[in-house]
């Protein structure tokens, strides 16, 4: 094996997503972006898969509109050996086949690769559509909802995680991976990994410099709006003198709601 | 622009594939077009006049024994085949784990658009179709219009209601199946330990959560659950994190529409509320007072699960005699 590539997002934490109450806008701008969280899973697995067969080049690549760097420290500080930048202003809406036509460019220019792993999905937009489309635009195998992987010799064995079965799948690499977050507990980088980091190198593309059209950007879809959904629930506290009187108050409750058989 | 027609759906699940057919039908309706499914499997030539029944004007059937298991670039290859040769305006696959990549590498070969996990469909007043989907990990619902053609859907399980199937007539058409190679190799399949009933046909659902104090305690919440026959759910961190549960309620697991929640000891993140918000009515019992759970629910008890649900099971056996 000669490289791995990482496609890792720099996503909003949207756990830490505020909401302006009263036009139900979210307040994006100042919201902590973070490594999303399925593609630290897929980083995690890929340094894993570095330990066991050795002598292997990590690269994370992302592709960004606004500033990444302090995201790619930290990816290589787990263990990424070099970090890759797509980050232009233009790249600011583009849909998530432009998402795959710049990664794919980028994929390309990075060179020889066996592998490429992500997340099964985003945590902010959570399309999880960018992995199927990298690896259809390069023509590869695609192995998606992997929860456990292994590389034997030439071949990735994964075990894919379905609605009501497992299925384990061999797949010839190259290939294109996408990682559920159950495969496996990233690691926190330790002091010495995060200095050891400091010294990798992140290279920063434009989108010239990985050779996209703007043409292939274009979006194919219009954000009409983006808003808080609207909770119309009844909010009625139940209380009462006893665990019993309460009890009763709510069965009493929902049978009239119709929901439970009176 | 008007080279593109008609309405294609497609699912490898039937259950799915008769939910999505009740909304394609509305759609194909409001734009006087035509709605077309396609069967793909083994031996499927006997469930296409099913399908007619269910509102589908036209089915393609690719039967072929090749064809009888799940497999990426065979599906694909022939949904594509079928695409370019009658150029649907709309797609609609079956949100699964194996039909999101589907519908993203379909979307790929036809340098579509593909709006994943629709909830909500629509047609606007300048007839460009609107699609409805949470996002932010359930901190927004965002709408999204189609700039081009043709467009591409998936739909998540129990989004649209299933419909009433009535005798009509339809066109059936065999197609001639190319079955691509495969290029990946599925050397085992092991079915997953899951309760018949699927939660998401649950019509009450017990949900529980880190309130939950030792896995044995969750006698609890079926035994609740079995007085009120329902199911009983869990949130993430007890499935992904304690390993108590298989699978778990929420925006990375499933996504419940039952007519009764219980959300027990369920403090309420943002991602849990997104897979429960369609339900009925909501109840939580929760310890604090502060917990989100509250927000967004119909009758509230502060209080602790342990005393609650025991009692509450109680009461509904009493009133229920």
């Amino acid at each position: 094996m000669k490289r791995i590539v990482v496609c890792l997002k720099q996503a909003i934490d949207v756990s830490q997503l505020k909401v302006d109450s009263a036009t139900r806008q979210l307040i994006t701008a100042s919201a902590p972006r973070k490594i999303s969280d399925f593609d630290k899973n897929a980083l995690e697995e890929a340094v894993k898969v570095k330990e066991k067969t050795g002598n292997v080049e990590l690269c994370t690549l992302t592709m960004t509109s606004e500033d990444a760097k302090t995201t790619l420290r930290e990816a290589l500080a787990m263990g990424s050996d070099k970090a890759y930048m797509v980050n232009d202003a233009e790249l600011k809406n583009v849909d998530t086949l432009g998402t795959a036509y710049v990664l794919v460019e980028a994929v390309r220019k990075i060179g020889e690769y066996d592998l490429i792993l992500c997340g099964e999905t985003s945590l902010d937009s959570f399309s999880g559509l960018v992995g199927a489309r990298v690896a259809e635009l390069l023509g590869l195998p695609f192995v998606s909802s992997v929860r456990k992987l292994s590389v034997e010799g030439e071949t990735a064995v994964a075990e894919r995680s379905l609605e009501d079965s497992t299925e384990t799948v061999k797949a010839k690499m190259p290939c294109v991976i996408s990682v559920t977050r159950e495969i496996n507990v990233p690691r926190i980088p330790s002091l010495m990994m995060i200095m050891k980091a400091s010294k990798k190198e992140i290279v920063n593309w434009t989108l010239a410099d990985v050779g996209v059209q703007k043409e292939k950007l274009a979006s194919k879809i219009e954000l009409v709006e983006v808003l808080a959904p609207k909770t119309e629930r009844k909010k009625i506290k139940i209380t009462g003198e006893s665990v019993q009187e309460i009890a009763e108050k709510l069965a009493k409750a929902l049978i009239q709601e119709g929901v439970v058989k009176g | 622009m008007s080279e593109y027609k008609g309405i294609l759906v497609f699912s490898e699940r039937p259950d799915l594939m008769l939910e999505m057919l009740g909304k394609g039908r509305e759609l194909a309706d409001k734009r006087q077009t035509e709605l077309a499914a396609v069967l793909i499997g083994g031996n499927v030539e006997d469930r296409a006049s099913e399908l007619v029944k269910y509102g589908v004007d036209k089915v393609y059937v690719a039967s072929s024994p090749a064809l009888e298991r799940f497999q990426a670039e065979a599906y694909l290859g022939v949904l594509h085949s079928v695409a370019l040769a009658h150029k649907p305006e709309t797609i609609m696959i079956g949100s699964t784990r194996n039909g999101r990549p589907l519908a993203a590498r379909l979307a790929t070969r036809l340098d579509a658009a593909c709006v994943p996990d629709c909830t909500r469909l629509g047609v606007d007043e300048n007839g460009r179709l609107v699609c409805e989907r949470i996002t932010y990990g359930g901190n927004a619902v965002a709408k999204i219009a189609f700039a081009g053609k043709p467009q591409i859907v998936t739909v998540p399980q129990r989004a649209f209601d299933k419909p009433v199937p009535k005798e009509r007539s339809g066109q059936v058409v065999s197609i001639d199946v190319k079955v691509d190679a495969a290029r990946t190799e599925v050397v085992g399949v092991k079915p997953l330990e899951i309760s018949s009933v699927r939660i998401e046909e649950a019509e009450v659902v017990v949900g529980c959560g880190r309130g939950l104090e030792k896995k044995e305690d969750r006698g609890l919440l079926d035994e609740l659950a079995a007085v009120l026959g329902g199911q009983v759910g869990s949130s993430r961190p007890l499935a992904e994190d304690r390993k108590w549960f298989t699978e778990w309620v929420g925006l990375s697991g499933h996504k419940v529409k039952p007519k009764l929640y219980i959300a027990c000891g369920i403090s309420g993140v943002i991602q849990h509320v997104a897979g429960i918000r369609d339900s009925k009515v909501i109840v939580a019992v929760n310890k604090d007072e502060q917990a989100p759970i509250f927000e967004i629910a119909d009758y509230g008890v502060v209080g602790d699960l342990y005393e609650i649900l025991p009692a509450l099971k109680e009461a509904i056996r009493r009133q229920q005699q």
